[in-house]
């Protein structure tokens, strides 16, 4: 049971992808499948954001241990669907246009926080081995991959964005992201007042 | 213990076949699934021909499963495939359209009073949403300045404003849609007896499908496709300028004019280049949409001030 987590929650993330993959073949994304696939991959790595945001306050509330041991996981397929996000948009929708790119993501906040929000993830992926973790030693790897909770933030704005008027399933996600790091301050603001009290 | 004494020989030559029988059958299990809602082709309208000066026939026209299928129609719900799935809950039989306001004859009109007076004629249009997709439909219908000359407008009838039905169990109304209800639409007069602006009734030679805006619709091709409202129950011509939903709801994002402009961007994308559905790269957006002809309503006009 507990040597089958990775495996199935690695699986578990690769059917997304599979999905959209099957969908694109058989014609199923509708009119305008590049849009689809944007929204599809870009939902899939809010999804994973948050999922990875929920490990540790699931160990604060809950007492769980096990969502810590697939949080790497989590984050890195997060980012691999941002990058997949990312490059439907460079690509399929811009054309490899690195003048409109840049216009783009300069001129509207929507593409900026987007892009912002990739550009936050990269170095947290790419650290994200325990080599890293080790060359950087773990405070410095800690307070590096606390940039998270700001890509947390700008995710759920680029995605509020998204859509002409703001609906209600972005508002939900906002605000679990929000509760989500309100149980970590909580969480963090009572160790200090511990560590103060002792002696 | 050998696999060969677990699993006959015969069946194990054939494992190719089972795996194939299996992957085929769940391939054919998921497969509704991709399908889109199948839109059901509505009746043939009568005695529709081609209007040669609208035939367009640089432009390929987009498919009736495009057109029926991904559509913004807010009452009937915010998503692109909504309005085609929720189609059945707009009723549009019977169906009133009243035209008031600064007119010498106001009028409620029974929409099959509509179709009998006016000779529908099919048009090609290009239709450039804000959101930076576009089609090209062929509408069928009559143009609007003849509709409204009927009605004899008076002397202060500087603007026509549009209104969309709301009917209690289109799922859209109920719930969180973002802007209210009904949708509000306007035009300057000018605007609105240009000849491009029409109504339209029918698309592809058949009777509107209510996810298009059935019975009756605006189309003003040089606008953007927020502006050609749906399903009209009432059209008010007025010496002030209406009110229009977009505009009121985010006036730093939707103009009263809302005319289709290349150079000026929606705060969050660029309007300088456009999807054409059924196409994968962008191509460049055409100012008024393409329509030259409507630039000197706009003679004098400063249209980034006016957007």
């Amino acid at each position: 049971m507990k040597k089958a987590l990775v495996p199935a929650a690695f699986a578990a993330c690769c059917l997304p992808l599979l999905w959209l993959g099957l969908q694109l073949v058989l014609g199923g994304l509708g009119a305008n499948p590049v849009e689809a696939l944007l929204d599809d991959l870009g939902y899939t790595a809010f999804v994973l954001l948050a999922l990875t945001l929920a490990c540790t306050p699931a160990q604060i509330l809950l007492g769980w241990n096990w969502p810590l041991r697939i949080r790497k996981l989590l984050g890195d397929f997060c980012f691999f669907y941002a990058s997949l996000h990312l490059l439907t948009y460079s690509v399929l929708d811009q054309g490899f246009d690195f003048g409109a790119i840049a216009t783009d993501v300069l001129k509207h906040k929507f593409i900026f926080l987007g892009m912002a929000t990739w550009l936050l993830l990269l170095p947290l992926a790419v650290t994200s081995t325990q080599g890293w973790q080790r060359r950087l030693g773990f405070r410095r790897w800690k307070r590096l991959h606390r940039v998270v909770y700001l890509a947390g933030g700008l995710a759920s704005f680029h995605f509020l964005l998204r859509f002409k008027t703001p609906r209600l399933e972005t508002i939900a996600w906002m605000g679990t992201i929000a509760a989500l790091l309100l149980i970590r301050a909580i969480d963090a603001a009572r160790k200090r007042a511990r560590v103060v009290e002792s002696p | 213990m050998r696999p060969s004494d677990v699993t006959p020989k015969s069946v194990y030559l054939r494992r190719r076949e089972f795996l194939k029988l299996g992957a085929g059958s769940a391939l054919a299990l998921s497969l509704p699934a991709f399908a889109r809602a199948k839109v059901e082709h509505g009746p043939k309208l009568a005695g529709v021909t081609l209007n040669p000066a609208f035939a367009l026939p640089e432009e390929k026209k987009n498919s009736f499963e495009d057109i029926t299928t991904y559509n913004n129609f807010y009452e009937l719900g915010t998503d692109k495939s909504d309005p085609s799935e929720n189609a059945a809950k707009l009723q549009t039989r019977p169906w009133t359209l009243s035209v008031e306001g600064e007119v010498g004859k106001p009028r409620k009109w029974d929409i099959e009073e509509i179709l009998k007076a006016f000779p529908v004629e099919e048009r090609v249009y290009r239709l450039r949403c804000v959101e930076a997709w576009s089609m090209v439909i062929p509408w069928d219908g009559f143009p609007l300045a003849d509709f409204l000359k009927k009605h004899e407008p008076t002397s202060r009838a500087k603007y026509v404003a549009f209104e969309t039905v709301v009917q209690p169990q289109m799922p859209g109304v109920k719930g969180f849609a973002g802007i209210p209800f009904p949708y509000l639409e306007g035009l300057r007069i000018d605007e609105a007896t240009h000849p491009l602006a029409l109504l339209a009734v029918g698309l592809y030679g058949e009777t509107l499908p209510n996810q298009d805006g059935a019975p009756i619709r605006l189309v003003v091709p040089w606008k953007y496709g927020f502006k050609s409202a749906k399903s009209l129950v009432r059209i008010r011509l007025q010496e002030t300028q209406p009110p229009t939903t977009w505009s009121q709801y985010a006036s730093g994002e939707y103009g009263f004019y809302a005319n289709v402009n290349p150079e000026v961007d929606h705060p969050r994308w660029t309007q300088s280049r456009e999807r054409r559905i059924g196409e994968l790269l962008r191509r460049k957006t055409l100012m008024f949409n393409g329509y030259p002809e409507v630039a000197s309503l706009y003679a004098g006009m400063d249209l980034r001030k006016f957007y």
